[in-house]
């Protein structure tokens, strides 16, 4: 299975992510956001970081680059996009994923383990992952998802959320919400769940001694589903 | 010619900084002040001689990048 990276100015976990996607079977290339086509690929993955400093509103900037048109192309004609973090922020500017991240409601930084709850497991995403809770990574400034009622309503009606901050057993309350996130929000898809946007971060949870491995049922599987 | 724009966030959108600027300007004494809201403002300067032209290249702008309309409101104010 085929997997690129895409870099962009002040991207931080592109090698991460590299190192994640190589550890489990994909061979991930590299593409820098000036280059203007993709290789061939299954996975196109948006990684997380601070894409020209945050400017003007995080992720917007990085979204208006070259290789972006033809990740839109290539998201557009059924193509697995997935962003990570800053990723999650750039698909929200692109206007692939509906919505947009806030500043955390508290003004901090976050960066800590959650629990979120898989909400959907029809899609090539989270198929056939036994768990129904993964403790995954966060660590970010603007993570507080915000939508219009009507597109809440959509975005429901639809089943494109895809996980939900909640507590180690699953219960998706006020309190295990770090964020601020409209209904807890950690991730969701666009329409067709070729594209998923999410704030945690599996590519850190992939070490047994040093992190915890549920970002290892991640992509074991993700690489199961796209095979 | 130079135009400006002004980005606000819309009424039904959380904004936390101008919660704390305006807890900041209660503690300093300005007890009078209802709300804060904290925008931004761009001066763009084009070559562009007509007007109408020139504030309707802006108005794209707005749409295209300076403003997310899912949360934010432009305002073109100044066509000179």
């Amino acid at each position: 299975m085929k997997s690129a990276v895409i870099t962009f100015p002040g991207s931080n976990c592109d090698r991460d992510m590299d190192v994640a996607l190589k550890k489990f079977g994909f061979k991930n290339k590299m593409v820098w956001h000036q280059d203007v086509e993709l290789p061939k690929s299954d996975l196109i993955v948006l990684p997380g970081g601070f894409s020209y400093g945050d400017y003007l509103r995080c992720g917007s900037m990085a979204s208006k680059s070259k290789i972006m048109q033809s990740v839109i192309n290539f998201a557009n004609s059924g193509g697995m996009v997935m962003g990570i973090c800053n990723g999650f922020q750039i698909l929200v500017e692109a206007g692939l994923v509906p919505g947009v991240l806030l500043r955390n409601k508290y003004l901090e930084f976050i960066c800590k383990n959650v629990f979120v709850k898989i909400s959907d497991k029809d899609n090539a995403y989270f198929k056939n992952i036994k768990n129904n809770v993964l403790e995954l990574h966060i660590a970010h400034n603007e993570g507080n998802y915000f939508c219009t009622n009507d597109q809440l309503k959509e975005i429901e009606d639809n089943s494109q959320v895809a996980i939900n901050y909640c507590n180690n057993e699953g219960k998706i309350e006020q309190p295990f919400n770090p964020n601020g996130s409209i209904k807890n929000i950690a991730g969701i898809f666009n329409k067709k769940k070729n594209v998923l946007g999410m704030m945690p971060h599996p590519e850190r949870m992939i070490d047994s001694s040093l992190s915890g491995e549920d970002g290892s049922l991640f992509f074991k599987n993700l690489l199961n589903n796209i095979k | 010619m130079k135009i400006s724009v002004i980005i606000t966030l819309k009424k039904d959108v959380l904004d936390p900084q101008g919660k704390v600027i305006h807890q900041a300007l209660d503690g300093m004494g300005f007890n009078d002040v209802s709300e804060v809201r904290q925008g931004k403002y761009f001066e763009i300067d084009t070559k562009e001689t007509d007007p109408k032209k020139a504030k309707d290249k802006v108005e794209e702008m707005c749409k295209k990048l300076l403003a997310n309309l899912v949360i934010e409101n432009y305002k073109i104010i100044d066509a000179e």
